[in-house]
């Protein structure tokens, strides 16, 4: 083969030739960590499986059998188990998408070097970050389908869905990616010296705040703590799967959508921004 | 563009500079060129601009002043067509952890573009060449330091890149593997492969480099071929003698007796010579020598490396 040099070609060309480039190169880079994934199976499904499934088990399970139901019993107790649903496939999204995307960056960047190999790609290193929070997106997609049968069959009483096709199909798409870039904004901004502050400062208030136990209207009466959440991104993606999924009050679709998309707007131009500032000097 | 292909350069760099936040001055506008296939030497001590400049040629360090041309692209207007001109080998070891030694090849044919069908044959050809066939479905957390850098040059090299980096490729090799991966180089090099090494071991730019350039303080000090730096030195050789009796007397009757010597000294137990020319010399140091009754029982003639060449620059150790 050839030896590339590019010595006669014009700037025009040598971009297109670089549009091809990185266009093959995100997609392989995509592959790896599908493959990646399809290797680690094993340690995947464990991981993303046995949180909301305990989650599942110990509030719609265990408490209605021994009868300290949430949300009492009969219809209520019905309500409780429906208006889970949505707070854990948010949960399993925002907690995949930190731990297939921030996780891995952090060890890539503090232990590995592996991603001062990756960048070298030919492709634009904004890209290599992009490439990062869609495959983020995509595990967390792969987990929302794993436990959204959990949260409908492991119930004690029954889980009453009332699917919107469109809010669902459009929603989890666009929470996933969030989630993706929100996974690479933390693990572009922590190091494994401070990653357990991760999860004990951020991770934790973020999903006991974050709508996945209670409808986010339920907390009116302490007003301060209503508006006070709203800075977190799952309550949106939490009442948003409500609106997809179940017949409980939700916030309006009006407004999760506009903030979700903020919210992915802020996430990626974060994450771009940390990835480029670890990698270039 | 540019017209390296009629100078036949493959890296070219125009008063190439990068200052650090904090005002450190790690690379001092820096003008190199790197003929085609040749391999090229960075040498100087560790904290020189070495790594910094590999950085700016390989994208990830963006420069702040002056330009650099890579196959003839400029690399920070064109970084991603840049990239499939480069292959880099860094210091520590960036293999994909996730993957086996056989994928680290295979993924890495399909970044730059090779069908699935390609990159699988390629990588089995270039594990045959790099010796490490019989590991490919290893983890490569399970390689040895030496093999790990075999496989990073085997994937560094995987995708026909104009110019090949390596950023101090033997720093922490065993003396075996560090031969090893000297010879792997001398292969490529034999095959045509284009190569700039950054090293701080004056023997790695000695016997490997065509041409090395010395760098201290991100400044260009001297640029030749190995021979030619220590030529510019002025000495031939450096002579050891070493014989019974007052060798102050021998040292004083060698300088004395020896022509074109220089710097006649003795230092532990033998006598240096320093000469310009070594033709003749070695018989006449032992004529003069029984002339005035010391009997020569060894004697040795060891070329001025680039170690004292550093030194004549700069007037201190490479390893300072």
């Amino acid at each position: 083969m050839s030896i590339v040099t590019a010595e006669t070609e014009s700037n025009t060309s040598l971009e297109r030739r670089a549009r091809t480039a990185s266009r093959i190169a995100f997609r392989a880079l995509l592959l790896r960590d599908l493959t990646v994934l399809r290797k680690s199976l094993r340690g995947f499904l464990p991981r993303t499986l046995l949180q909301p499934f305990l989650m599942v088990f110990v509030f719609a399970y265990v408490f209605p059998k021994i009868g300290q139901g949430i949300g009492g019993t009969g219809a209520g107790a019905t309500q409780f188990s429906t208006m889970l649903v949505a707070g854990v496939i948010g949960l399993a999204i925002m907690f995949q998408g930190i731990q297939s995307v921030a996780l891995p960056m952090v060890q890539e960047f503090g232990y590995t070097r592996e991603i001062e190999d990756r960048v070298l790609a030919p492709m634009p290193v904004g890209l290599v970050a992009l490439e990062k929070i869609v495959a983020g997106a995509l595990m967390s997609l792969l987990s929302a389908v794993l436990v959204f049968p959990i949260a409908a069959v492991v119930p004690a009483t029954p889980v009453e869905l009332h699917i919107n096709w469109f809010v669902l199909l459009t929603l989890l798409p666009l929470g996933c990616y969030m989630c993706g870039a929100l996974g690479l904004t933390f693990g572009t901004r922590f190091d494994p010296r401070t990653v357990p502050l991760l999860f004990g400062i951020i991770v934790l208030p973020l999903t006991f705040l974050g709508a996945i136990y209670y409808p986010w209207e339920a907390l009116a009466p302490i007003r301060w703590l209503q508006i006070l959440v709203l800075v977190n991104p799952l309550v949106y993606m939490c009442e948003g799967f409500r609106a997809a999924l179940t017949p409980v009050p939700h916030m309006s679709l009006w407004t999760i959508y506009p903030v979700m998309i903020g919210f992915s707007a802020l996430f990626t131009w974060l994450g771009i921004s940390g990835f480029k500032r670890r990698v270039l000097s | 563009m540019v017209d390296d292909e009629v100078t036949g350069d493959v890296i070219r760099t125009e008063r190439l500079t990068k200052v650090y936040p904090g005002g450190i001055k790690a690379v001092d506008e820096l003008d190199l060129s790197v003929r085609r296939g040749e391999i090229f030497g960075l040498l100087g001590p560790n904290g020189a601009g070495k790594t910094t400049t590999a950085g700016m040629l390989t994208t990830s360090v963006i420069p702040t002043a002056g330009r650099a041309f890579v196959g003839g692209v400029d690399v920070v207007a064109h970084p991603t067509a840049a990239k499939q001109l480069i292959g880099v080998v860094p210091q520590t070891n960036t293999l994909d952890r996730s993957l086996t030694v056989r994928e680290n090849l295979y993924f890495h044919g399909r970044f730059f573009g090779m069908n699935a069908k390609t990159a699988r044959a390629e990588a089995d050809r270039l594990l045959e060449q790099f010796r490490l066939a019989d590991r490919g479905g290893m983890e490569v957390l399970a390689l040895s330091g030496g093999m790990a850098q075999r496989l990073m040059v085997a994937r560094a090299i995987m995708h026909h890149p104009a110019t090949l980096f390596l950023d101090e490729p033997t720093a922490g090799l065993d003396p075996q593997s560090r031969i090893a991966l000297w010879e792997i180089l001398g292969e490529l090099h034999g095959g045509g492969q284009t190569i700039l090494l950054t090293t701080h071991y004056m023997e790695e730019a000695d016997t490997l480099c065509d041409r090395v350039a010395i760098i201290d303080h991100g400044r260009l000090l001297a640029l030749d071929t190995p021979a030619e730096l220590k030529r510019s030195v002025g000495l031939d050789a450096a002579i050891s003698v070493s014989a019974a009796g007052d060798l102050d007397q021998l040292a004083t009757v060698l300088r004395e007796g020896i022509p074109h010597a220089r710097r006649v000294e003795h230092i532990d137990g033998v006598v240096r010579v320093g000469v310009e020319h070594i033709r003749g010399v070695l018989p006449a140091i032992v004529e003069v020598a029984e002339r005035h009754g010391f009997t020569v029982s060894d004697l040795s003639s060891t070329e001025p490396t680039l170690e004292t060449v550093f030194i004549n620059l700069t007037g201190k150790d490479l390893r300072e």
